[in-house]
């Protein structure tokens, strides 16, 4: 297989485009999923009764085709971005709702009744306490979450929405393996730079974690 | 002072964790809740801070209703430790310390002052202040909690089993610090315990509760050992009790006698004419061994004999008859020195002493006034006390934890040799 160099010189405008494009489609509905995410897991800790219902409700959420999806938002939303950033919010609960949930879990007892005990509010020990030591876990779900958001961004092009997915279709469609291989690698590469940013702030959120890491 | 007026708690299911409790946690002192497990003692402790409301009766902190005040607020003003500490793990010691500065919004800077001046107060090196809970040892980081309690410096403390996690040699070590302090601070302390020994050792109240949330009786220490008020705090207390009390009577109150006490410079031939054992005691009258006349040398003075090491002697002024007793056991001649606070030689009381001043101490108590048991169905509770007896109770030497060590006579031992 021949890689044509030239195009991609050519080309680098369109491709950053694309990429830009794809970030936002991937990234905007994981930031969603975490809205809804955080209050709905704060619900599931607080009525245990809850959590199944809403996990069974996310992960038959997930297993709907994302084409079946868009049918479905089409008729609402026409073609645009909304259509495509909704199905990708939906899917993302199924990772990010459990993940509060056990971040919220993650707070020990001792430390839950003591936040009361020296006079927490129900809703400052949640913002003070236990959300701080949940965010280790919370930024693992985020992570599996933008993931996999960016590489399934690309399906999106089936409605003209894709991002760098419309290279991949066009380059399909011309018989031009080169535009394929192009944004393939830009998407991977989206995902490990996203990842990486992400294991970065939660650098920055956990200093105690760091703490935890030199004295091992 | 903390009042318990008739309270109960009764929960929707029909157990019933508290019932008609009435009791008194005067200010300034140690009030132990004492009792088996599901005995409602962490119950009454948290109706205190609204952390349970009672469901009948009523708790008031000098004559205030609880009630009156906003969860949130009330316990901002009362001290809290428990068992595991319960430090945030994400804030670092001195953040934990000054929580309730912070929720009480003090700047931040006096705040951290004085943290750090607690750090140094509960035995902690402020160097270790920019640390995280996890890499303290339990010890240590149940001082942070005792010291995050003690933060804003509330009148009020409550301690739910602050010591039970850690092992018997730091628990002893927590119990002495937190003596000391209480000595210098008087906070109003509830205080949790399953551990009898403990209740004794830090209480100067004890409150014993029973399976189903029944108080059964409310005694000082030496009241409870004295007088157990039924068969089950007579039970709880365990076989030993009679031994315990011996903690509470002062090694002040035995006879102790100069009998057969040579210095080292008496020679032999003399200290032959004493009875089996006699005590060599030096210049300065500090104790350096028994030397057993059956076995001196021919001639020579008695501090070139073999002498017999003491094993440990008793501080006249505060060590109890049970130290005494103690020492006169494990003594080769079955007699136990006596010494001052320097460790020089007050006198010594064999066994036979001893017991006619136990004696004596127990007739002299007052009488036990009609003391019916607190509860109708006596004997059947008596009967599961076996398997309630303390865990692992942390050996009591003597009843003034908080006091310096006597001085370590023991160091004298074979010097003659």
């Amino acid at each position: 297989m021949e890689i044509d160099w030239g195009w991609i010189g050519e080309h680098t405008d369109s491709l950053t485009e694309h990429a830009l494009t794809h970030l936002r489609l991937a990234l905007f509905p994981v930031v969603f999923g975490l809205l809804i995410s955080l209050p709905l897991g704060v619900l599931c800790r607080r009525w245990r009764w809850f959590y199944p219902p809403v996990l069974t409700a996310a992960n038959v959420l997930y297993a709907i085709p994302s084409l079946a999806l868009y049918m479905i938002f089409i008729q609402y939303t026409g073609l645009n971005e909304s259509t495509v950033m909704i199905p990708l919010t939906l899917y993302s609960l199924s990772v990010l709702v459990p993940n509060v949930v056990d971040g919220l879990a993650s707070v020990s007892e001792p430390v839950r009744q003591a936040a009361t005990a020296v006079g927490f509010g129900t809703l400052r020990r949640l913002v003070q306490v236990e959300m701080p030591i949940a965010v280790p876990v919370v930024i693992a779900g985020v992570r599996v979450a933008a993931v996999s958001s960016i590489s399934l961004v690309a399906i999106g092009q089936l409605i003209g929405q894709g991002g760098l997915g419309e290279d991949i279709f066009r380059g399909y469609q011309l018989n031009f393996p080169t535009q394929i291989l192009a944004a393939s690698v830009l998407i991977v590469l989206l995902a490990l730079v996203t990842d990486a940013l992400l294991v970065a702030v939660q650098w920055l959120l956990t200093p105690w974690a760091r703490a935890r890491g030199r004295a091992s | 002072m903390i009042t318990f007026e008739g309270v109960t708690k009764r929960y929707p299911d029909g157990t019933v964790a508290l019932d008609d409790v009435s009791l008194e946690c005067p200010t300034g002192k140690i009030t132990v809740f004492v009792g088996t497990s599901g005995g409602g003692k962490t119950t009454a402790l948290r109706t205190i801070n609204r952390m349970v409301e009672p469901t009948g009766g009523r708790v008031l902190i000098d004559g205030r209703d609880v009630r009156d005040s906003r969860p949130a607020e009330l316990r901002r003003g009362i001290g809290y430790v428990i068992q595991h500490a319960g430090l945030f793990p994400h804030r670092t010691i001195e953040d934990n310390i000054a929580t309730v500065p912070y929720l009480l919004r003090w700047n931040k800077k006096k705040a951290r002052e004085t943290a750090r001046e607690l750090m140094e107060r509960v035995g902690l090196d402020p160097g270790m202040a920019g640390r995280y809970p996890f890499q303290l040892s339990g010890g240590q980081q149940q001082r942070v909690g005792v010291a995050r309690a003690l933060a804003a410096d509330p009148p009020v403390m409550l301690m739910d089993e602050p010591f039970s996690a850690v092992d018997p040699v730091v628990r002893g070590e927590l119990q002495a610090e937190f003596l000391r302090l209480q000595a210098e601070l008087h906070k109003t302390i509830v205080f949790v315990t399953h551990d009898i020994d403990e209740a004794i050792k830090l209480g100067d109240r004890i409150a014993v509760f029973r399976t189903g949330g029944k108080l059964v009786q409310v005694a000082s220490p030496q009241e409870l050992l004295s007088r157990p008020a039924d068969d089950f705090v007579a039970g709880f207390i365990g076989h030993d009790r009679g031994i315990r009390r011996l903690s509470f009577i002062p090694a002040a109150e035995a006879p102790l006698t100069e009998r057969d006490v040579l210095t080292a410079a008496t020679p032999v031939a003399t200290a032959r004419a004493a009875g089996d054992w006699v005590l060599v005691v030096g210049e300065d009258r500090r104790p350096l061994g028994w030397a057993a006349t059956g076995a001196l040398p021919a001639d020579g003075v008695l501090g070139e004999a073999r002498l017999a090491p003491i094993g440990h002697t008793f501080t006249v002024g505060t060590d109890s008859v049970r130290a005494a007793l103690d020492a006169a056991i494990l003594s080769p001649s079955g007699r136990a020195v006596g010494v001052d606070g320097d460790g020089r030689l007050v006198g010594v009381a064999d066994q036979h002493d001893l017991s006619a001043a136990i004696t004596a101490a127990v007739n002299a108590a007052p009488e036990p006034a009609d003391t019916e048991p607190a509860d109708t169905e006596p004997a059947a509770v008596a009967e599961p006390a076996d398997g309630l007896a303390p865990v692992d109770p942390v050996p009591v030497d003597g009843p003034e934890p908080g006091e310096p060590a006597p001085a370590e006579p023991a160091s004298k031992d074979g010097v003659p040799d």
